[in-house]
């Protein structure tokens, strides 16, 4: 008797949990399907969508390569707002990045196995989502061969970064987060690249698995010390990403602006990071088990969990938004209030709107069970939650900027060609990892999801009847006699 | 000894967890030292069932993040107090409040690579060469197969009787390795 269920597992059963895996009962099915995926024939499809991400990819080059030649004029960037797109695309894919981290280390933590089957993917997003966020950051100082400046490195000036600025702290968070991640992943992926090698049927494969295999091989003696750095590297890499995202929202609460400095601003960024984040997860899921035909190790649990937890931080932003303006009025700084008002009602309350519609009204449909189920209203209710999410952050940055402390200086801020063409590139490249990351790696976490299988556990009754007996002295006699006699 | 010096050890096939967990367990019991197990996945208990000690790479986490945590500290100190000092907002010029997140980054980045190159250390990765790959078998550990591995230079060993007494556990099938670094 199979121990998965034939049905999808969006539902429990009354009187037993729903299963993590459904329809495979072999660690072999479980290996084939996840390595098919990296060994079949490249597909004509996987050729179309690399090209065009690869040219979406080349409009990001040519960005930046205008960019760094003319500087930063070509964007919209006026007097006042001197902060456009680029911080405001910066956050939003560094907030992508945070629901990658979230599944693999927190949820590894509180120790969610349901995650196993998309913490691989959702880490791969991480690491290019951050990828992303570090080309602004990078690009935007104009000339981008002075970008040594940020580091603490003696240079010919004798100068030094100044360590009490919210920027150069985000200099640090957000390269170490980066790097963390990456380790992470690579640690997890040790397993799976050795998987990889053990099945290659090419030199060429089996030399290059082989080598980032690190020449794995399966010791228990091994395990035990790779089980006690995943998890010492889940417990830090889950303050981490908290810290993370307060210290990119330090960028703005530790500035004077009215509707940036606000205490609020921590919680409420790692809870949008979160959100935007599992939107993103979710979308890129939908497509991956659908393109790749993993719906049973991509479940519909998974889809339903994450609806949920969209359900809740979309909610936990929503309260962020009205609290601001409960403080706002209960601050009774004229500065403040204005500045709120004028979000939801002044120039930007289109952006405003779009924001408050998208994040706080269109996750409640995640209430119902058919919606968090349903692939097509997920995937769309996840797209607005991006939407939403890059509108927050623009939101935030312009609004504030445009009617600063002096109305002689207000003015309208739109972006340009070149802000726009910048944007898109990132997800040209974004895109193109993620087509690499499909085509060469091993897409889904094989080790871990086989560990979570009730078939991994040695108790398991079904093992019952193939225990060996309890002391069968008479078989083993021989040999150990034999050993007394060689030890003396 | 009785151990064959051109003989690297053996190798024992088994089908499933509770096959390799009983295994393991008789084992460690029959008192063998140089000897592992080898799964596709961490079997849960296996390390009980193999007699290991826990892992010491904690310690190795906590001080190297101590270590990152104080350096980046002491740099901070040292450039805004000592090197360049700057007045900002008529702060001190160790206002090491200011200096706390990049303490906490550096001492996690730290950490983290204490955890990843501790790990690679305690288990001598990487190791492109292991007399185990040269079996045929032993390429499904990375699959569906469980493997116990013993020897030939524990004390206990001996060829045919460690031979029987893998068989006897229930093993698939049982392989002689033999040591490619044999003249």
């Amino acid at each position: 008797m199979s121990a998965f269920p034939d049905y999808p597992n969006g539902y429990d059963v009354p009187g037993e949990r729903s299963p993590l895996v459904t329809k495979r009962d072999k660690f072999h099915e479980i290996t084939e399907d996840v390595c098919r995926v990296a060994e079949m024939p490249t597909p004509k499809g996987w050729y179309l969508l690399f090209g065009f991400c690869l040219s979406i990819l080349g409009v990001l080059g040519i960005s930046i390569g205008y960019l760094v030649w003319q500087g930063t004029g070509i964007w919209g960037l006026n007097n006042p707002v001197g902060w456009g797109w680029a911080i405001v695309n910066f956050v939003f894919w560094v907030g992508i990045g945070h629901a990658g981290t979230l599944i693999s280390a927190i949820l590894y933590l509180f120790r969610q196995k349901w995650r196993t089957g998309i913490n691989r993917f959702a880490e791969a997003m991480t690491i290019f989502a951050v990828m992303c966020a570090l080309v602004f950051p990078t690009i935007h100082v104009g000339r981008v061969w002075l970008l040594y400046y940020v580091f603490p490195i003696p240079n010919q000036m004798a100068a030094w970064p100044n360590f009490r600025s919210p920027l150069l702290w985000d200099v640090f968070a957000v390269s170490i987060y980066g790097s963390v991640s990456i380790l992470f992943w690579y640690v997890g992926l040790i397993p799976d690249f050795a998987t990889l090698r053990d099945r290659s049927k090419t030199t060429i494969r089996r030399f290059a698995y082989g080598i980032v295999a690190l020449g794995w091989r399966g010791s228990n003696r091994h395990w035990q010390h790779y089980e006690i750095a995943y998890l010492l590297l889940a417990g830090l890499a889950t303050p981490l990403v908290l810290s993370v995202h307060s210290i990119v929202s330090f960028d703005f609460a530790v500035s004077q602006l009215p509707g940036w400095h606000t205490t609020i601003f921590p919680p409420y960024f790692v809870a949008g990071a979160i959100f935007s984040g599992f939107a993103m997860v979710a979308n890129l899921i939908i497509i991956a088990r659908w393109a790749f035909k993993l719906e049973h190790i991509f479940t519909v649990r998974h889809l339903d969990n994450m609806a949920r937890v969209i359900l809740l931080t979309g909610s936990l932003v929503g309260y962020a938004y009205a609290m601001e303006f409960f403080i706002a009025w209960y601050g009774q700084n004229p500065n403040e209030s204005f500045a709120f008002i004028n979000r939801a009602f002044g120039n930007y309350a289109w952006a405003y709107w779009i924001m408050v519609s998208c994040n706080v009204i269109s996750p409640q449909i995640f209430w119902s069970r058919k919606a968090r189920t349903h692939m097509p209203t997920l995937f769309v209710v996840c797209i607005f939650v991006n939407i939403g999410m890059w509108f927050e952050r623009f939101v935030i940055t312009v609004t504030s900027l445009s009617r600063d402390f002096i109305p002689s200086s207000w003015a309208y801020y739109s972006p340009t060609f070149w802000d726009v063409s910048t944007f898109v590139g990132t997800f040209g490249l974004f895109g193109t990892m993620m087509c690499l990351f499909v085509r060469y790696f091993p897409i889904v976490a094989i080790a871990e999801v086989k560990a979570v299988t009730p078939a991994a556990d040695p108790h398991h009754p079904m093992y019952e009847q193939h225990a060996p007996e309890e002391h069968e002295e008479e078989t083993f006699d021989a040999p150990l006699a034999a050993v007394a006699e060689g030890a003396e | 000894m009785a151990s064959d010096a051109k003989e690297w050890g053996l190798l024992a096939e088994f089908e499933n967890p509770a096959a390799i967990y009983h295994a393991c367990e008789r084992v460690r019991d029959a008192g063998f030292k140089k000897w592992d197990a080898h799964t596709p996945f961490p079997v849960h208990g296996l390390d009980d069932a193999m007699g290991l000690d826990r892992s010491k790479l904690p310690y190795v986490v906590l001080v190297m993040g101590l270590t990152g945590a104080c350096l980046a500290m002491l740099l901070q100190w040292w450039v805004s107090a000592v090197e360049y000092q700057m007045v900002i907002s008529a702060k001190p010029f160790f206002s090491w409040q200011a200096f706390v997140p990049i303490t906490f980054e550096l001492g996690v980045l730290f950490g983290a690579l204490g955890s990843v190159f501790g790990m690679l250390g305690f288990n001598q990765l990487p190791k492109f060469h292991h007399p185990l790959f040269q079996s045929a078998r032993f390429e499904r550990v990375t699959d569906d197969r469980f493997f116990i591995s013993i020897e030939s230079t524990d004390v206990r060993y001996e060829p045919e009787g460690t031979a029987q007494f893998l068989a006897s556990l229930g093993a698939l099938a049982v392989e002689r390795i033999g040591d490619p670094n044999a003249k």
